[in-house]
């Protein structure tokens, strides 16, 4: 008998059971609620006269539409009367339901996929649902983690389980170690600027190697992150010690016998030596620079030493009408200079790059350098309260505010501008987000994808710049 | 759920790959907290050339003539012909429910992304994955001579005014739900034995996955038992929050 791959192990461990049609019956242990996809399926719940159907296994915080500035002024600080109104419903529905809730005025409020990690709420070996795409977040644990629709959200409220079908095995195998200066974020642009994003569609992506092992776990979060954009409902890191470390002492994470027991379980949660892939991709960390996304599509990347590419080189028709039409949007000209790119707005924060780590590959490039003149604004916003307080306790919000940047309160903000914080019509952001949607950012807006160093170093020249050489 | 028999309409040609669902229904619609109100507003940034805002209707929008959509030769058209990797992105599916409450019943394309496609399946919306090169061969016959099709889920077949019948493969579970229109939940739901009796056994297996401070409710009970659960755990929270703040701050380094 051949060996089982980690997501194989994760499947055969919570599956309920096998239907006549072929789908599954899979068990979740931990649904993660925020104010924009979850009032739906409070109401559905409600009308059907349903109840959660184990009120334990939901955990939920405000994040998509929260303001990031006047924090102190909790609910009344909520500006958007429609926005306000959603959260809170969420209070609302956490209190009628007995939904643990960090809310508005929690520190420990945050975007939902730095909480639950931080929290220790997000185990490995767990299943993991959201109404967010990047739920693949929590892969990083070894936990099968995926986004969903609404009406699944309502599913799992009344069943605790998801219908599905198991998903293709797709090994992406990275030897060796990312450079100075290169980092997570680089590695998972680039892989999804080669696979597409629809290359890991009906798969689930196990990132394994040396330089998958040397990430810590913010770094393994930021690449499993970005599965989605590649296709992937899910993104799996094996446990090993940086997993355990990381866990360990959290508040919801077990504790004396139980984190002995469950410690002994995690060991097992690797792949097999034997286990076979449906698909692998091997790749060598040396060949990873940094990258900046020129189009309107995560696929659309390029190394900082490259050029906007010219459509007319491309072979796929369609591929050449959506590069076409992307360079319109961005307003790019083939064969520019991807330094040449000049940048009126700066963004470090999101569910991809907003955690303690990334603040500080940030501010070692901010420390003792201005923004520069032509930048307008300048956004730093922490992935959650605590990564907030921590970087103050660094040390590191004074070098940014004394550089230039605005310092603000924990939230998804401009990462898809659901709250004020927006781009305006034809305004370039160096962004250390993950979608680079016509629009995303605001209406108009044009959202150039880079890693935190990288969206500093922006900040400083006012153009893209190469980061190593600013280290 | 409705059921999804047959359907015949127009068919609107949408010729771009990886239409994300942030093109499908933007950012500044999914702050309501309702089902309905999103067909006004698909595809709004490519609809209109004005930025939207919930609550505004069309003839306020200055209208964006060049887009297909609101071609004359399209109104009213109720199948969405489309490219690869449609609806890739956010799992929103108020996309689904945007494009229903516009009118499309059917989305003809080459391959969709995984959440959107689940999606569709919860709201009745039809997705038909068709080879790439009959998806060109319908785009040039939509953009000569516009194309009426008729779509039959029990058959897998759709059907072109011309009489030109094409197969279409669907799995066998989404088909039957379709069909008949069936809930989800109700029919997980009478499998509850056998979830309890998987929950038990993994209770043993991974105890550190259910938290003591939270018992697990008595199903028959639920209504009764959330509302005073809900008290409990609020009063529960309230007193742990500040407390339980400041030790995380200390602890996250």
């Amino acid at each position: 008998m051949t060996g089982q791959t980690l997501y194989d192990k994760i499947w055969d461990a919570h599956l309920v059971g096998e239907r006549a049609d072929g789908n599954s019956l899979i068990y979740i242990d931990l649904q993660l609620l925020h104010e924009v996809t979850s009032p739906q399926a409070f109401e559905g719940l409600g009308l059907a006269k349903r109840g959660l159907w184990r009120v334990d296994a939901n955990l939920a915080t405000p994040d998509h539409n929260v303001p990031t500035d006047r924090r102190e002024q909790g609910l009344a600080g909520i500006t958007d009367s429609v926005a306000l109104e959603q959260v809170i419903t969420l209070d609302k529905n956490c209190t009628a339901h007995g939904v643990e809730q960090f809310d508005i005025l929690d520190q420990r409020q945050g975007i939902v996929h730095v909480v639950g990690p931080e929290q220790g709420a997000t185990l490995p070996g767990m299943t993991i649902v959201c109404g967010d795409s990047h739920t693949s977040t929590h892969g990083a644990f070894a936990a099968l983690a995926q986004g969903i629709g609404t009406s699944e959200v309502e599913h799992v409220m009344a069943t605790q389980c998801l219908v599905q079908n198991k998903a293709k095995n797709f090994a992406i195998d990275v030897a060796g170690k990312l450079a100075p200066g290169v980092y997570a974020k680089d590695l998972i642009m680039l892989i999804i600027g080669k696979l597409g994003t629809a290359g890991a569609t009906g798969y689930t992506i196990e990132y394994r190697g040396s330089a998958i092992r040397e990430l810590t776990m913010e770094g393994r979060m930021t690449v499993c992150n970005m599965s989605i954009e590649a296709g992937a409902r899910a993104g799996l890191v094996a446990v090993d010690a940086t997993t355990t470390d990381y866990v360990k002492g959290r508040p919801f994470a077990p504790s004396g016998d139980l984190w002995a027991q469950a410690q002994q379980y995690w060991q097992t949660l690797h792949s097999d030596g034997d286990a076979s892939f449906d698909t692998v991709l091997n790749l060598d960390a040396a060949d990873v620079i940094p990258q900046v996304s020129w189009g309107t599509s995560p696929e659309m990347v390029a190394g900082i030493d490259g050029v906007v590419p010219d459509p007319s080189n491309m072979n796929d028709p369609n591929q050449a009408e959506a590069a076409t039409h992307a360079l319109k949007y961005m307003q790019l000209e083939p064969n520019q200079a991807m330094t040449a790119i000049q940048l009126d707005r700066i963004f470090i924060g999101s569910c991809t790059n907003a955690r303690i780590e990334d603040l500080r590959a940030a501010a070692d490039v901010v420390r003792g350098r201005k923004v520069a003149r032509g930048i307008g604004e300048a956004l730093i916003v922490p992935g959650s309260g605590l990564v907030k307080a921590q970087a103050e306790q660094e040390g590191l919000a004074l070098i940014f505010v004394d550089a230039g940047f605005q310092w603000r309160a924990a939230g998804c903000s401009m990462c898809l501008g659901m709250n004020p914080d927006q781009l305006g019509p034809g305004e370039h952001c160096a962004s250390t987000s993950n979608r680079n949607f016509e629009g995303r950012q605001g209406f108009g807006g044009r959202t150039h994808l880079v890693s935190p160093a990288m969206a500093a170093a922006a900040a400083i020249a006012g153009h893209f710049v190469d980061v190593r050489e600013m280290l | 759920m409705q059921a999804f028999t047959t359907h015949q309409g127009t068919v609107a040609p949408l010729d771009r790959v990886n239409v994300d669902t942030d093109q499908i229904i933007p950012k500044q619609y999914l702050k309501s907290i309702r089902r309905t109100g999103f067909g006004d507003y698909l595809f709004d940034s490519w609809r209109f050339l004005d930025p939207g805002e919930i609550g505004m209707t069309p003839n306020e929008r200055q209208i964006n003539h060049d887009f297909v959509l609101n071609q004359a030769a399209f109104q009213g058209a109720s199948v969405l012909l489309a490219r690869q990797n449609f609806g890739c992105g956010s799992s929103r599916e108020h996309a689904v429910w945007a494009l229903l409450e516009f009118g499309f019943q059917v989305v003809i394309a080459p391959s969709f992304a995984d959440i959107f496609y689940g999606n569709c399946f919860k709201n009745s919306l039809l997705p038909i994955v068709l080879e790439e090169t009959i998806i060109g061969e319908l785009f040039s016959q939509v953009h000569a001579e516009g194309l009426e099709l008729k779509v039959d889920l029990a058959a897998q077949t759709i059907t072109s005014s011309a009489g030109r019948s094409l197969p279409f493969a669907i799995e066998p579970g989404l088909k039957n739900k379709m069909l008949n229109g069936l809930d989800d939940i109700e029919m997980t739901l009478v499998e509850r034995e056998l979830i309890e009796t998987y929950e038990a056994a993994h209770r043993v297996r991974q105890p550190w996955l259910f938290r003591p401070s939270r018992p697990v409710l008595d199903h028959g009970d639920l209504e009764k038992g959330d509302q005073e659960q809900g008290k409990q755990e609020q009063g529960k929270q309230e007193q742990g929050k500040q407390e339980q703040g400041k030790q995380e701050q200390g602890e996250s380094a």
